[in-house]
C-alpha cells in the first residue's frame, strides 16, 4: 500500500503552471482585477517607435509605469505626451509575458489640473518666441477693406453668426468659411490645415483667395481651447501669407494663436469689426470728399476770377495815364519863352556891366602907372655900386698880394735858417770830425779798407785826413800815379756833386713837413 | 502712390483711392494748384470718388462654405446658412 502513497514531498500540493501559463494567468489577473483606470504622473521618456506605437513612461517619484499607445489609439489622444507633462493616463494595465513585464495600455491623455497645462504653454510660448514667431515686425497690416474674408471655423454655432451679422451691419463681404472642429483632438490639425489651404487657394481663382483670414472660436474652458494652443496651429498661423486676426475664447482666454497672428481681436464680433470698416460712414465720407472737390475747384476759379477783377480794377485809364505829362509840358512850354528872356535879360546886365569898366582912359591909366615904375626902376639903376664893388675886390686884392709876398719871404727865412742848422748838424755827425782829431780813413779806390790783411792786398791805398788825401803806392809807383789824378779828382768831384744832391733831395721834404705844421 | 507713375484709377484698392482723394482734395482747398492743373485734378479726383463709390456700392454679401474631399482639401463650395 506503501507504493500508494508517494512519500510525502514538501510543496506537493502547490499547483503547478507552465511559463506561459503562469504569464497568461498574471495578464488574466491584472486585466480583470484593476479594469479601466485612470493614473496620475508625470511623464517620462517618451519613444515612438518606427512601427507607429507610441511607448512611454509615466512616474512619481519612487516608481515607474511603463505605458503604450497603439499606433491606431494615437490620433484620439487629447493630448499627445510629452516628456516632463504631468498627465492623467486612462487605460488598461496589462502584462507582456515575452518578457515579464506589466504595462499600461492607455487610450486618452489628459493634462493634470490648468498649472500643468499653463507650464507647457508657457513653454511653448517661449520656444516660439525665441524662434521670433511673435516679432512686431511679422505682423503684417490688415487690408483696409478686404474683398474676400476667410473665416475657419465652426460652420455651425454663434460664432460664424456673430462674425456674419457685425459683418453685414458694417459692410457685406463675401466670405469663405473654412469648416473645422474647434475643440477635440482634430481641433488643431485641422485648423492648421484650413490656414495652410486658403494660403494655397489663387487669388480670382474659381475658388478665390481671401485677403484676410480670421479664425474663431468662442468662449470655453482651457481644454476645450488647447487645440489653438497646438505647435502646428501657432506655425500655419504664423507662415500665413494672408493677414490673419485671431479670436478665440473671451477676452481673458489667451492662446498660443493669438501671440503669431498679425491681430488679435477679444471675441469673433471685434473680429468682423477689425476686418472692414463701415460702410454708411465711408459713403458719408465720399460724399464729403466730393462736396470738398467741388468746392475746391470752384473756389479756384472764383479766387482768381476775384484777383482779376481786382487787378483789372487796379489798372488805369489811358486818358489818366496822359494827364499828368500832358499837365507838366503845358507848365513848361509856358516858362520856356519866358525863362529864355530872363537869360538874355541877365546876359545883358553882365555885358552892361563889363563894358561900363572898359574905356581908354583906364588903359591909360595903367600904362601911366606902369611907366612911373619904369622911371621909379631906372633912376635907381647907376655903375656907382658896382664901381664901389670893384674898388673894394680890387683892394682886397692888393691885401692878399702883400700877405702873399711877407709869408714867403718869412717862409723862405725860416727854411734858410734850417737848412743851415742841417748843415751844422752833418758837420758835427759826419766823420770829417774824427779826421781833425787824428784819424784818416784808408780806402782802395772805392773799397773801405779796416784790416792790415786787406792793406796789403789791395792795390793803391789812398789815406784821407782832415786836410786832405794822401796817395800811397802800395805796388807799383807809376801804376799809383797813373791812377791817383783822376782817383782824387773823381773822388773830391764825387763827394761835391753828392752834397748839392743830398741837399736838393732834402729840401722839397722839409718844407712839406713845415706846410704840414703850419695848418 | 508715387507721382511721376500716376496709377490709372481702376487699378487702385479702395484704400489707395481713397488716400488719393483725400490728397487730391487737399491740394484744391489749399489753392496753390495752377488753374489748369487744378482743373485735371478736379477731374481725377472725380474719378477716383466714383471708384470709391462703385466699390462701396458694390457690398454684396455671399456666404459661401468650402467643401473638403476626405484628405480635407478645398474641393468647392457650398451656401452656409448660418442663420
Amino acid at each position: 500500500m506503501s507504493d500508494l502513497f508517494d512519500d510525502p514531498q514538501p510543496g506537493q500540493n502547490t499547483p503547478e503552471f507552465s511559463v506561459s501559463e503562469i504569464s497568461g494567468e498574471v495578464k488574466r489577473t491584472l486585466e480583470g482585477t484593476f479594469g479601466r483606470i485612470r493614473v496620475k504622473g508625470e511623464v517620462g521618456r517618451v519613444f515612438k517607435a518606427r512601427s507607429g506605437h507610441l511607448y512611454y513612461d509615466i512616474k512619481d517619484d519612487r516608481s515607474v509605469l511603463a505605458c503604450t499607445t497603439w499606433k491606431g489609439q494615437i490620433s484620439s489622444l487629447s493630448v499627445v505626451p510629452e516628456e516632463g507633462l504631468e498627465v492623467v493616463v486612462t487605460g488598461r494595465l496589462t502584462a507582456f509575458g515575452a518578457q515579464s513585464k506589466y504595462n499600461m495600455n492607455v487610450d486618452e491623455v489628459a493634462v493634470a489640473g490648468q498649472g500643468a497645462l499653463m507650464a507647457l504653454l508657457e513653454k511653448r510660448k517661449k520656444q516660439l518666441e525665441a524662434e521670433g514667431l511673435f516679432a512686431m515686425e511679422r505682423k503684417k497690416p490688415l487690408p483696409y477693406l478686404p474683398q474676400i474674408i476667410g473665416v475657419v471655423t465652426s460652420p455651425s454655432g454663434a460664432v460664424i453668426r456673430d462674425i456674419l451679422h457685425r459683418l453685414r451691419d458694417r459692410f457685406p463681404r463675401k466670405v469663405l468659411v473654412w469648416p473645422v472642429a474647434v475643440q477635440g483632438q482634430n481641433c488643431a490639425p485641422e485648423v492648421a490645415r484650413a490656414i495652410e489651404g486658403f494660403n494655397r487657394l489663387t487669388p480670382g481663382g474659381a475658388l478665390p483667395r481671401p485677403d484676410l483670414i480670421i479664425v474663431a472660436r468662442g468662449g470655453g474652458a482651457i481644454e476645450d481651447l488647447w487645440g489653438f494652443n497646438e505647435e502646428i496651429v501657432a506655425r500655419a498661423a504664423a507662415a500665413s501669407e494672408i493677414p490673419l486676426i485671431s479670436a478665440v475664447g473671451h477676452e481673458t482666454d489667451t492662446t498660443l494663436i493669438d501671440f503669431v497672428s498679425d491681430l488679435r481681436a477679444p471675441t469673433p464680433t471685434a473680429a468682423a469689426e477689425h476686418a472692414v470698416p463701415v460702410r454708411l460712414e465711408l459713403m458719408a465720407w465720399s460724399e464729403a470728399q466730393g462736396a470738398r472737390l467741388t468746392r475746391g475747384v470752384s473756389q479756384a476759379v472764383q479766387q482768381r476770377r476775384q484777383r482779376l477783377n481786382d487787378l483789372s480794377r487796379a489798372i488805369p485809364r489811358p486818358e489818366t495815364l496822359l494827364e499828368t505829362p500832358r499837365q507838366r509840358l503845358d507848365r513848361v512850354s509856358e516858362t520856356l519863352p519866358r525863362a529864355l528872356m530872363a537869360g538874355v535879360q541877365k546876359r545883358q546886365v553882365t555885358l552892361s556891366r563889363a563894358a561900363a569898366a572898359l574905356r581908354p582912359a583906364t588903359l591909360r591909366q595903367l600904362v601911366s602907372s606902369r611907366q612911373d615904375r619904369l622911371r621909379n626902376l631906372s633912376s635907381r639903376l647907376s655903375p656907382r655900386p658896382l664901381d664901389q664893388e670893384v674898388d673894394r675886390q680890387k683892394e682886397q686884392l692888393s691885401r692878399l698880394g702883400i700877405r702873399l709876398k711877407s709869408a714867403q719871404d718869412l717862409r723862405l727865412e725860416r727854411m734858410q735858417r734850417s737848412l743851415a742848422t742841417a748843415g751844422r748838424q752833418l758837420e758835427i755827425l759826419s766823420y770829417k770830425a774824427t779826421l781833425d782829431r787824428g784819424y784818416a780813413v784808408v780806402r782802395s779806390g772805392a773799397d773801405l779798407i779796416t784790416s792790415s790783411v786787406e792793406a796789403q792786398n789791395a792795390g793803391p791805398l789812398t789815406i784821407e785826413f782832415a786836410d786832405g788825401e794822401f796817395r800811397l803806392e802800395n805796388t807799383e809807383e807809376a801804376a799809383t800815379e797813373a791812377a791817383s789824378g783822376p782817383q782824387q779828382k773823381s773822388a773830391s768831384s764825387k763827394q761835391v756833386t753828392s752834397k748839392p744832391v743830398k741837399q736838393t733831395k732834402a729840401k722839397p721834404e722839409k718844407p712839406d713837413g713845415e706846410q704840414g705844421s703850419l695848418f | 502712390m508715387s507721382e511721376p507713375t500716376v496709377p490709372s484709377v481702376e487699378e487702385m484698392s479702395f484704400e489707395q483711392a481713397m488716400r488719393e482723394l483725400e490728397s487730391v482734395v487737399d491740394q484744391l482747398e489749399r489753392g496753390d494748384v495752377a488753374l489748369d492743373a487744378s482743373i485735371a485734378l478736379y477731374e481725377r479726383g472725380a474719378a477716383l470718388k466714383k471708384r470709391c463709390e462703385d466699390e462701396l456700392k458694390r457690398a454684396e454679401e455671399k456666404v459661401a462654405a468650402i467643401t473638403l474631399d476626405a484628405g480635407g482639401a478645398a474641393v468647392g463650395t457650398q451656401p452656409l446658412d448660418a442663420g
